[in-house]
C-alpha cells in the first residue's frame, strides 16, 4: 500500500469519506474566526459549556425523529440558545459570575441530554451522539453545516468591527453605543450554531474541541487577528484530514481521532511554535523579540 | 458649543444604588457648560458611581440626571481602570480610531480626514511613531496616553474621566493634566475623580467634595476646607467598618455598609498615599484626628 493510498484512497474510494472530508473544510472555515474570538474573550469554557447544552435538545430531536438530521439539528440549536440565554440571564439579575452559571447549566443539560438517551435509545446511539460518526455525514448534513459555515462568515463580517471592540473594550462600546448587549448575543448564537454543525462528525462532546484547539494552536504562530483566524482554519482542516483518516484506518470513532490530532498539532505549536512556545521562549529568540518589543 | 443653556448638567435629587445599596444619596447641584471640576471624596463615597449615573450606565434609583442639550454623543467618558483587554490584537492607530465611533459605527469605512485626524491626536499625547504598536507593549502611563487621544478624537462636550490618573508616572501625570485643562479652555465641560488634592488644586477651579452625599461644592479654595474634609471623613467611617484602604481593589462597587462606626481610631486611617502628595490621609492627619 502506497502513502497515496494511504492519504487519499480512503477519500477516492467513499463518497461518505469525501463528504465528511468537505464537512471538516466548511466546519473549519466557520470554527476557525469563531474560535479565535473566543479564545481572545476567554471564553474557551463557555464554548465547552455550549457544546454540552447542545445534547438534550439533540436527545430530544432524536426521540421524536430517530437519527434525522434536521430534527436533532434543530434541537440542538434550541437548547444551545437557551442555555446562553438563561445563563446571561443569571449573570445579569444575581451576583453570579458568567462563568458559573454557564457551567451550572451545561452540567443540567448535559445529565438531562444523557438521561434522555439512555432511557429512549440504546448504547449505540448514545455513542454516536456523544462522539459523532462520519457515516453520519449525509449530503443533508454537508448542506447544513455548508450553511452554518456560510453565514458565520457572512454574519462575523457585519459585527466584525463591534465585536472586536466589545472584546477589547467592552465599557467603551457600553458607553458608545447601547447594541453592545446584541453583538454579544449574536456572537454566541454563532458560537450554538457552529457547535451543532460540528456534533454531526464530531458530537456533542467533541464538537468544540475543532474550534477551541485549533484557535489556541494558532496563538503561537501569528499574531493579528485575521492570520489568527486563518491559522486556526487551517489547522482545523488539517486536523480534520488526518483525523479522519486515522479513524478511517484505525477503525476509530471519528470525533476523539479530529480532536486527538488537533490535540497534537496544539502540542506541537506550545512546544515549536515560532511566537512565545516554549522553544522561541528558551532558546533565546524569544527573548531578544521581548526586548525589542 | 450651543451656548442656549448655562448647565451641562443638572442632578436633582439623585440617588444611585449598586446591588441594591445607595451609594450616593439626594445629590443635587449643576455642572456648569464648560466647567472644571474636581470629584474627590473617600474611597466607597460613590465618586464612580456617580459618573456611571452622569454617563447613563447606571440609572438613578431616584431623583433625575440631566444632561442638557447634549446628546449621549456628546458625552466622552473614560473608566477606572478601563476594563480594557490588553492581550488583544489591536495596534494603537485602531484604538484612537474608535474614538470617530458615531462616524464610522459597525461598517463605514474611514476616511483619511478621519485617519488624520487620529493622527492628530497621537501627536497631541507625544505618541507620534507609535501608530502600529501593538497594544500590549505599551506601559501603563503609555496606554492611558492612548486612551487620552480616543478621548480627543471623541470631541465630545462633556468629559467624564474616573481616575485619570491612577497608576501613571509623574510626567504622564502633568502631561494628562495639561490635556484637560486645554479641553476648559476650549470650552467643553470636564469633570475628573481625582485623589490627589494638590493636583485638584494646581488645576481645578471647582470641587465637587462627595461623602456619598454633597458634603460641599463650588470653587476648589472653599469646598477644600480641612472642616469639609474633616466631616467627609467623619461619615466615610460610618460606613466603611474597616480600615480605609487607599487603592480600594474596586473603588466602584463602595463598601457595604455596616450599622456599627468603624472602631478604630482615626489616625489609624491616615495611611500616606504616594510620599510628597497630599493626598486624602495625610490632610486629615496634618489637621488633627478627627
Amino acid at each position: 500500500m502506497t502513502l497515496y493510498d494511504l492519504a487519499f484512497g480512503p477519500f477516492a474510494e467513499f463518497g461518505f469519506m469525501r463528504r465528511a472530508l468537505v464537512g471538516c473544510l466548511a466546519l473549519a472555515l466557520g470554527s476557525g474566526p469563531i474560535g479565535t474570538f473566543l479564545v481572545i474573550r476567554r471564553m474557551s469554557l463557555m464554548g465547552d459549556a455550549l457544546s454540552h447544552a447542545v445534547l438534550p435538545g439533540a436527545a430530544l430531536g432524536f426521540m421524536i425523529g430517530g437519527l434525522s438530521l434536521p430534527a436533532m439539528s434543530l434541537g440542538g440549536v434550541a437548547a444551545g440558545l437557551a442555555v446562553a440565554f438563561l445563563s446571561g440571564l443569571v449573570t445579569r439579575l444575581t451576583p453570579l459570575r458568567e462563568d458559573a452559571s454557564f457551567a451550572a447549566f451545561y452540567l443540567i443539560s448535559l445529565a438531562l441530554g444523557v438521561l434522555l438517551v439512555s432511557t429512549h435509545g440504546n448504547n449505540v446511539d448514545l455513542l454516536h451522539l456523544l462522539f459523532g460518526s462520519i457515516l453520519a455525514i449525509d449530503n443533508a448534513a454537508l448542506v447544513l453545516i455548508g450553511a452554518i459555515a456560510t453565514l458565520s462568515l457572512l454574519s462575523l463580517a457585519v459585527i466584525y468591527r463591534p465585536l472586536v471592540v466589545e472584546c477589547f473594550d467592552p465599557g467603551f462600546l457600553r458607553a458608545m453605543d447601547g447594541r453592545g448587549g446584541l453583538v454579544h448575543t449574536l456572537f454566541l448564537a454563532l458560537v450554538v450554531l457552529n457547535l451543532v454543525a460540528g456534533f454531526q462528525a464530531l458530537g456533542t462532546l467533541m464538537a468544540v474541541g475543532l474550534m477551541m484547539l485549533p484557535a489556541a494552536a494558532a496563538r503561537f504562530w501569528v499574531r493579528q487577528l485575521w492570520s489568527l483566524s486563518a491559522v486556526s482554519s487551517a489547522l482545523g482542516f488539517g486536523s480534520g484530514f488526518l483525523g479522519l483518516l486515522l479513524s478511517y484506518h484505525l477503525d476509530l470513532p471519528s470525533g476523539p481521532s479530529i480532536v486527538l490530532v488537533a490535540g497534537l498539532a496544539y502540542f506541537a505549536s506550545v512546544l515549536f511554535g515560532p511566537r512565545d512556545s516554549l522553544r522561541a521562549l528558551y532558546s533565546g529568540a524569544g527573548s531578544r523579540r521581548r526586548e525589542a518589543a | 458649543m450651543s451656548g442656549a443653556l448655562d448647565n451641562a448638567v443638572v442632578l436633582h435629587d439623585v440617588t444611585l444604588a449598586y446591588d441594591g445599596h445607595p451609594a450616593v444619596h439626594h445629590l443635587s447641584g449643576e455642572f456648569a457648560r464648560g466647567s472644571l471640576t474636581a470629584i474627590v471624596g473617600p474611597n466607597g463615597s460613590g465618586k464612580s458611581t456617580l459618573m456611571k449615573g452622569m454617563v447613563g450606565l447606571l440609572r438613578p434609583a431616584n431623583g433625575v440626571v440631566k444632561a442638557a442639550g447634549l446628546g449621549g454623543s456628546k458625552i466622552a467618558y473614560l473608566p477606572q481602570h478601563a476594563e480594557i483587554e490588553t492581550r488583544f490584537p489591536i495596534s494603537v492607530i485602531q484604538i484612537v480610531l474608535l474614538g470617530h465611533w458615531r462616524r464610522i459605527g459597525w461598517g463605514r469605512p474611514v476616511s483619511r480626514a478621519l485617519r488624520e485626524g487620529a493622527q492628530r491626536a497621537l501627536a497631541a499625547v507625544s505618541l507620534e511613531g507609535f501608530e502600529q504598536w501593538p497594544v500590549e507593549t505599551l506601559s501603563a502611563g503609555q496606554l492611558q496616553r492612548v486612551l487620552f487621544a480616543r478621548l480627543i478624537v471623541q470631541d465630545a462636550e462633556l468629559i467624564l474621566l474616573d481616575e485619570p490618573l491612577a497608576g501613571v508616572d509623574e510626567c504622564t501625570s502633568e502631561h494628562l493634566l495639561g490635556l484637560i485643562v486645554s479641553w476648559h479652555r476650549e470650552g467643553r465641560t470636564v469633570a475628573a475623580v481625582l485623589h490627589d488634592l494638590d493636583q485638584v488644586r494646581a488645576y481645578f477651579p471647582e470641587t465637587l467634595l462627595l461623602a456619598r452625599e454633597r458634603v460641599a461644592w463650588g470653587p476648589t479654595r472653599e469646598v477644600l476646607m480641612p472642616q469639609n474634609l474633616r466631616r467627609a471623613r467623619r461619615m466615610s467611617e460610618a460606613w466603611s467598618g474597616e480600615a480605609e484602604h487607599r487603592r480600594p481593589v474596586s473603588a466602584a462597587r463602595p463598601a457595604t455598609p455596616t450599622p456599627h462606626p468603624n472602631p478604630l481610631p482615626a489616625p489609624a486611617l491616615t495611611l500616606p498615599r504616594s510620599p510628597g502628595r497630599e493626598g486624602w490621609g495625610q490632610s486629615e492627619e496634618r489637621e488633627g484626628p478627627a
